[in-house]
């Protein structure tokens, strides 16, 4: 019989913690194939970050730094400069990217360091137990926006991808989403183009995927992943809003 | 050569590749030098958005398996105690240089000894120590750093470098030498990529607290190591001493001049300076001898190593405190004067 699906090389044979429906099982498993498929296993370092992901080393099978929170794009610069010929990603939340971090994002990206980010938005901070992030939509209720996201009192959702794509030293800015199987092969393709981008060392990319957090957004599985693809997207377009191998 | 100067050529010899930092005075002229040094020996300084970022840009570096270091001054450094507290956890080789200005807030620009506390007690988060050297001289400055990077690779550690503003600006001829040639553990831990070997993890997460107990306890019998190993100080004149003043960095020059003034009006009083902040030259103190009657403790703030000196000496001295906190930098003849009072008073003729 033949063998159509399997767990790629790079995941350790350990089951994931994330909550049923999370999508970072999802994200991992397609960076990990896509380590298998690149043959980057013996060059890739990543950084996880201060969230629900920072346990990502117990399932990638490759090198793993952990950062404090927000630090990651710095610490992968710092890995980066030493060893220019490695392959080093950032996987991050949206707090730990767009809020505490921002400052250590945009001036990795604006120095075009040759790494990758991956910002997984969900639009609430998942491990604290689901309090307001930078990327948390209006009107959205969490648990220190308990009356919603007003804009007079929370201010607006960080849209810090676009902001991003507007940055010389970035190469490759994509937003994708978890929402339905084509979408995630979509986002399989871009996390593709990102790391071929960063190997030929063209500048900074960034793979924003919008991702579904269940127990948070207190949502079934399937409720959420509705709600991916019928709220969140409308407020983060998906798009491709940097490529300068097209541009 | 100028202090800031010969903190660089010293890195730079002792074989550092990454420098990363933020302009901040007074140490600006340590990453204009090694902006220059690194491009002609093919390493990489990058200067950062901020302290916080430098600091984990050196911790990227060190967990790359290259030698790393940043410099700040004061302001600078409480931002890089974070990121401090992780090297300190993950266990990675880093040097850091603080050039300590007045303070507390922004404070000023001038010579001060006021972040003691801060560089001895650790400073970030957590229960771990660091390696604290205060030179005195711009010789001192260039074995030092040298020696850092050394100390650093050795037990898997952050080590800092606590100058003042006057020891960065100081000129004065050094020899340069190269760097000894010890045996450093093998870098096992290093992340390059898992080709042909089991991936490895660097991190300091750990959810289970017995766990994290022997982590800490790992951590101090390291700690334990050091304060046996480590310890360094200078004695000036201590033989016939009476009297002790007990100073460091910048201090320590001041008094060694205040020392010299009196001695030639016949008053037996020395110098002792510890080299080593943290672990504190303990030794020194148990092994001064019964002629000391008072130890006089001076410092550029309102008095922190004084703690130190308490503890080494366990009531056994009496000691006394003279300082000029904020950025004052005190002449010899004031330091005199204050030595001659105290000997006056205590009849120790």
């Amino acid at each position: 019989m033949k063998k159509v699906y399997s767990r790629p090389a790079s995941l350790k044979q350990a089951p994931f913690h994330y909550c049923p429906g999370c999508g970072h099982s999802i994200i991992h498993r397609l960076v990990a194939e896509l380590i298998d498929e690149m043959s980057l296993r013996g060059k890739a370092i990543c950084i996880p970050p201060a969230g629900c992901a920072v346990l990502a080393y117990n399932y990638f099978d490759i090198d793993v730094c952990e950062s404090a929170h927000g630090r990651g794009c710095a610490v992968a610069t710092g890995f980066k400069r030493a060893q220019p010929d490695r392959f080093v990603f950032t996987y991050q939340g949206d707090g730990d990217m767009a809020a505490i971090g921002t400052a250590e994002t945009i001036h990795a990206a604006n120095r075009g360091e040759l790494i990758t980010s991956i910002f997984v938005n969900n639009a609430v901070y998942g491990m604290t137990g689901g309090q307001m992030a930078p990327t948390t939509m209006l009107g959205q209720k969490t648990t220190t926006s308990p009356y919603g996201r007003r804009p007079k009192i929370e201010g607006y959702p960080l849209l810090i991808t676009n902001l991003i794509a507007q940055l010389n030293g970035a190469a490759y800015v994509v937003r994708t989403s978890l929402a339905t199987p084509a979408k995630i092969m979509a986002t399989k393709k871009a996390l593709k183009k990102a790391f071929e981008i960063q190997l030929e060392g063209l500048g900074y990319t960034l793979v924003e995927v919008l991702s579904p957090c269940p127990t948070n957004w207190k949502m079934t599985p399937v409720e959420a992943f509705r709600y991916l693809e019928e709220r969140m997207e409308k407020e983060y377009p998906l798009g491709v809003f940097k490529d300068i191998t097209k541009d | 050569m100028k202090g800031t100067d010969a903190i660089g050529e010293a890195a730079i010899q002792a074989g550092c590749r990454c420098y990363f930092g933020y302009p901040i005075t007074p140490q600006n002229e340590v990453p204009e030098y090694m902006s220059r040094r690194m491009d002609e020996v093919g390493g990489v300084f990058l200067q950062g958005e901020s302290e916080i970022a430098s600091i984990n840009m050196v911790l990227g570096a060190a967990a790359s398996g290259v030698r790393a270091m940043t410099s700040s001054s004061s302001p600078g450094i409480s931002l890089k105690q974070e990121g401090l507290s992780f090297i300190a956890s993950l266990e990675l080789p880093a040097v850091i240089v603080n050039i300590n200005r007045g303070g507390p807030g922004l404070g000023n620009i001038a010579p001060s000894q006021g972040d003691y506390y801060q560089a001895t007690r650790g400073g970030g988060h957590g229960d771990y120590r660091m390696p604290v050297y205060a030179p005195a001289s711009v010789q001192e400055l260039y074995d030092i750093t040298m020696k850092a990077f050394d100390i650093a690779d050795m037990y898997r550690t952050p080590v800092m470098i606590l100058g003042d503003g006057m020891m960065g600006q100081i000129v004065e001829p050094i020899v340069m030498h190269k760097r000894a040639d010890i045996e450093l553990p093998p870098k096992d831990y290093i992340l390059n990529g898992a080709e042909g070997r089991p991936s490895r993890i660097v991190k300091s997460l750990i959810l289970d607290v017995r766990l994290m107990e022997e982590h800490n306890w790992k951590l101090k019998r390291k700690y334990d190591l050091m304060r046996n190993e480590l310890p360094m100080h200078e004695e000036f004149m201590l033989d016939d001493a009476r009297m002790v003043v007990v100073a460091y960095g910048t201090a320590a020059r001041i008094a060694k001049g205040a020392v010299k003034r009196v001695r030639s009006d016949g008053l037996k009083v020395g110098l002792l300076r510890p080299i080593t902040l943290w672990p504190f030259p303990d030794q020194a103190f148990a092994n001064l001898s019964k002629k000391a009657k008072l130890i006089l403790v001076f410092e550029m703030s309102t008095g922190q190593m004084i703690d130190d000196v308490r503890l080494a000496t366990q009531g056994r001295i009496e000691c006394e405190f003279y300082g000029r906190p904020g950025g004052v930098v005190a002449a010899p003849q004031e330091i005199a004067r204050i030595i001659e009072r105290h000997w006056l008073q205590r009849e120790l003729s």
